[in-house]
């Protein structure tokens, strides 16, 4: 993850980080989808773990974890997911990001050597804030996994240094307060934002939430480390799908299509900010 | 799981919002810096005299408490053991015992000078709690209610209405309680400048479980004054029926540590603990969800079960956290009661004691049924009655309507 950002900042360039939901719309398709990011353009990958309950997502993404788990998906076979990505992929980060529940069943400990077995780089986990930094950012951070940080807007400049006391890899910036897909970022208040975290951290700065046409991600990347692209990427394998919610020829190429554009998006920004 | 005996049952949680490994934060860091607010506030509101007493002052006066202690004459002869008193939650203004906790928080909310409220609700008697007490202090009210809740609890939903709250049907999931809690939760991360969650239950992240245990444990309290003026002791057991479990937490808490009382919360087994039911303690082990670790209804992969039981209030996969920890202690015994049982509970009441209860009473009356025969007459035993049946007489009526047609 380090290694990345460090050739991207050499590139002169933002980090363009996708995430789709691991086993969406079935662990096949989504194998594939995973595998055509990097050719898109995709600096980095976040794959989401299937949960039932997801209290931060917003509709689609919890349509995408619902679609995942009846196609089968569990933890495991997500973590399988990332092995078999590795096969042909040793060097775009991996980012698992998800709920804590299925983690804890699955028991920390094991997770996190299955984790760094299958070649798992950081985790994200919503419902862990820095109070709660005992169950799996600590054990994780040893294990040698990167825990990533959300930051939000109420996040507030007394708070900042717990929360950025254990992140590691990135900090990745929530540009809105409220669930996945919602409204879109204003791109002169994250800047602002994005300049107050990094007065307090040194680690690269992602934003996501909101970002959902090559326009703003330009815009949103000429303020950030990174844009981080979701719903739309979700949205668009959806609208793929045939009228029973399976996959068709076209989803893969949706999914790495719009990756592509919003990639050009991203590229084009420090370009026009140099 | 072993847990040591504490000295106290009474003492947690412990400043991260601890019941031994159960309660916690487990909450997006959008809500973080929020929720230290509430406990700051909370803890602020505690210690200030004045606002404890508005709170008196509106419990007495609009609530309309105390509560009656009341002897069950007619249902006590007919089981033939022990003496049988409820505690009338029922009469409390709205209907249900959800108006103490809804009155404490709306008061810390007024201090915190939040003019939104939203909720969750299940059978609809916290929502109706809620939006009365908005429409009392003139804050807006946004209930979310699970879709199946709408439709099998219209009474509920109409008098919202009336009060001026808006109701949110929820489609997601099972369209019920859970489902309505998450949906909750995105309303808050998304509008947390302005609301406040007024949560139903003593469940959530810290420091719900513990706020709403003490806005609840008025119940306990008064339980305790009224059976001594009427007895002159400690009442034998206790029994009330749980959900989240915040009737129970508020009958239970003020009697944790008298080791004369027996203890007993009551569970909705739905078809039975084999099928499709919604007792966590009974068929669930501890998780992650909405805020707090828990007894949860789960499958091997950590994926949230869907709950059933034909009370919309006990219709829920979790519990609240505290309550898993008095199960791990050995505190309170935990039985459950099915749908049947509920519904012929539900029956024998109305017709025994003039006394129509809500479904989710119903349950913990089950249950009495199946020990008070067993206790000698001069044991006496507390029910709560957390709330009453007009919600329920349109659902229960058609499935008596429909069996009778049947035969």
């Amino acid at each position: 993850m380090d290694a990345r950002f460090a050739q991207l900042k050499k590139e002169g360039r933002s980090a363009f980080v996708t995430f789709v939901m691991g086993g969406d719309p079935d662990p096949e398709t989504s194998l594939a989808i995973v595998k055509a990011l990097p050719q898109a353009g995709a600096d980095i990958i976040e794959i989401g773990m299937p949960f039932t309950d997801p209290m931060a997502d917003g509709p689609s993404i919890q349509a995408a974890g619902l679609r995942a788990l009846k196609a089968g998906m569990t933890l495991k076979k997500t973590l399988g997911l990332v092995r078999s990505f590795r096969d042909s992929d040793a060097d775009t980060p991996i980012v698992l990001m998800g709920y804590y529940n299925p983690i804890y069943i699955y028991g920390v400990d094991k997770f996190l050597d299955d984790a760094k077995g299958a070649g798992v780089d950081g985790l994200i986990i919503v419902d862990l804030p820095p109070e709660e930094d005992d169950e799996l950012c600590i054990p994780a951070l040893k294990a040698g996994l990167n825990f990533i940080r959300l930051a939000t807007p109420t996040t507030d400049d007394k708070r900042l240094p717990a929360v950025l006391a254990n992140t590691s890899g990135f900090v990745y910036y929530v540009s809105i307060t409220g669930i996945t897909g919602a409204a879109a970022a204003d791109s002169s208040a994250v800047g602002a934002a994005v300049a107050r975290i990094k007065r307090h951290t040194a680690l690269p700065v992602c934003v996501g939430f909101g970002i959902r046409t090559p326009e703003t991600a330009r815009a949103i990347a000429a303020n950030a480390d990174g844009a981080v692209v979701g719903t739309a990427l979700v949205d668009a394998l959806k609208a793929s799908l045939d009228a029973e919610g399976r996959a068709t020829p076209k989803t893969v190429s949706a999914v790495a299509d719009l990756a592509a554009a919003l990639a050009q998006g991203v590229r084009g920004a420090q370009q026009a900010a140099e | 799981m072993t847990t040591a005996i504490p000295n106290s049952y009474r003492s947690g949680p412990d400043d991260r919002g601890h019941f031994g490994i159960f309660g916690g934060r487990f909450v997006a860091e959008t809500l973080m810096p929020l929720i230290l607010d509430l406990e700051k506030a909370y803890a602020e509101a505690k210690s200030d005299p004045a606002y404890h007493a508005e709170m008196n002052g509106h419990l007495k006066h609009y609530v309309g408490r105390p509560s009656p202690l009341y002897y069950a004459e007619r249902l006590t002869e007919h089981l033939g053991g022990a003496k049988i008193y409820f505690k009338r939650e029922e009469l409390n203004h709205t209907g249900s015992h959800k108006v103490n906790n809804v009155l404490g928080q709306i008061m810390v909310a007024r201090r915190m000078g939040k003019k939104r409220i939203i909720a969750e609700t299940g059978a609809g008697q916290h929502g109706v709690a809620t939006a009365t007490l908005c429409a009392r202090f003139g804050l807006d009210c946004v209930v979310y209610m699970g879709a199946v809740d709408v439709e099998r609890q219209q009474p509920n939903v109409i008098r919202m209405e009336m009060l001026g709250a808006k109701v949110v049907p929820v489609q997601s999931g099972a369209k019920t309680l859970k489902d309505a809690m998450n949906e909750a939760l995105r309303d808050w991360v998304t509008n947390v400048h302005n609301t406040f969650y007024c949560i139903g239950t003593v469940a959530g992240p810290h420091p719900y479980p513990m706020m709403v245990r003490d806005f609840q444990s008025v119940i306990g309290s008064e339980t305790r004054t009224q059976m001594q003026e009427a007895e002159g002791r400690l009442p034998d057991s206790l029994i009330a029926c749980i959900g989240g479990g915040s009737n129970a937490m508020g009958l239970f808490h003020p009697f944790l540590d008298d080791p004369s009382v027996e203890i007993y919360g009551v569970e909705a087994a739905g078809h039975g603990l084999t099928h499709l039911h919604a007792a966590s303690i009974a068929g669930g082990r501890p998780g992650v969800l909405h805020g707090n670790r828990t007894y949860l209804l789960m499958n091997e992969d950590g994926q949230i079960d869907e709950a059933h039981s034909i009370s919309a209030g006990l219709d829920y996969p979790g519990i609240g956290p505290e309550h898993s920890w008095l199960h791990d202690v050995g505190r309170v015994n935990y039985l459950s009661a099915t749908d049947e049982e509920a519904l012929a509970a539900f029956q024998l009441l109305s017709r025994l004691e003039g006394i129509i209860p809500a479904l989710e009473p119903a349950h913990a009356i089950a249950k009495v049924m199946e020990l008070a025969p067993k206790k000698p007459r001069d044991h006496l035993m507390v029910v709560n009655m957390s709330g009453r049946g007009d919600k329920d007489v349109p659902q229960v009526g058609d499935i008596l309507r429909g069996r009778a047609k049947a035969q």
